[in-house]
């Protein structure tokens, strides 16, 4: 089973360098933000995988809790701002 | 019995994975900022609700499994409220929508 969770755990991390195309490429910056807060939730369940890997899922799940905490507010934060305040080129 | 939760947990495993990997495809693909919105919000939710709920078959009934189920309930919540935010954002910024009825009033408001 451990062999099991390590494959798909790799399979994810494969996954995760596709948004990143999207990142370096997108046409908007709101696209940029878009596939980083995308990469920002496959992450969490990365490291929740390599909890089970570790077998020391107790440390590993305040991490990903604390993480996706962090991610959400960071994007949420992200929007209000771009919302609230007057660009130059506008 | 243990071998019964082993194989719930890899099908529900397997088919997360399936789910993220059809929304990453999804962001790189499709051709609108809003409609990338949908691959995010909807596809990558459901994989990781589907990858922890495998896992959480094969924790059984520990204080972890309930951490999980929670960080579940977050994620379940939090990411299409993000994505919506984002959306809502590009939208006063004026971004306009591919398919657009009316390409001088995006939103439809009157």
């Amino acid at each position: 089973m451990d062999q099991f969770f390590l494959y798909s755990a790799v399979v994810l991390t494969i996954i995760i360098a596709i948004p990143l195309i999207r990142v370096l490429k997108g046409p908007t910056l709101f696209d940029r933000l878009l596939a980083t807060s995308a990469i920002a939730t496959k992450t969490i369940v990365l490291i929740t995988l390599l909890g089970f890997i570790y077998g020391k899922i107790d440390m590993f799940i305040d991490i990903t809790l604390a993480y996706a905490i962090l991610g959400f507010i960071g994007t949420l934060m992200i929007a209000k701002y771009i919302t609230v305040t007057n660009s130059p080129e506008e | 019995m243990i071998e019964l939760q082993i194989t719930f947990s890899i099908i529900f495993v397997v088919l997360g994975i399936l789910f993220i990997l059809a929304g990453s495809i999804g962001i790189i693909r499709l051709p609108d900022f809003y409609s990338r919105t949908h691959s995010i919000s909807k596809s990558d939710t459901l994989g990781v609700v589907f990858v922890i709920i495998g896992l959480v078959i094969y924790e059984g009934f520990t204080q972890s499994s309930l951490k999980l189920v929670f960080i579940c309930l977050f994620i379940a919540l939090s990411n299409p409220i993000g994505s919506h935010a984002l959306a809502r954002a590009a939208l006063k910024k004026g971004i306009k929508p591919l398919l657009s009825d009316d390409l001088d009033n995006p939103g439809g408001k009157k």
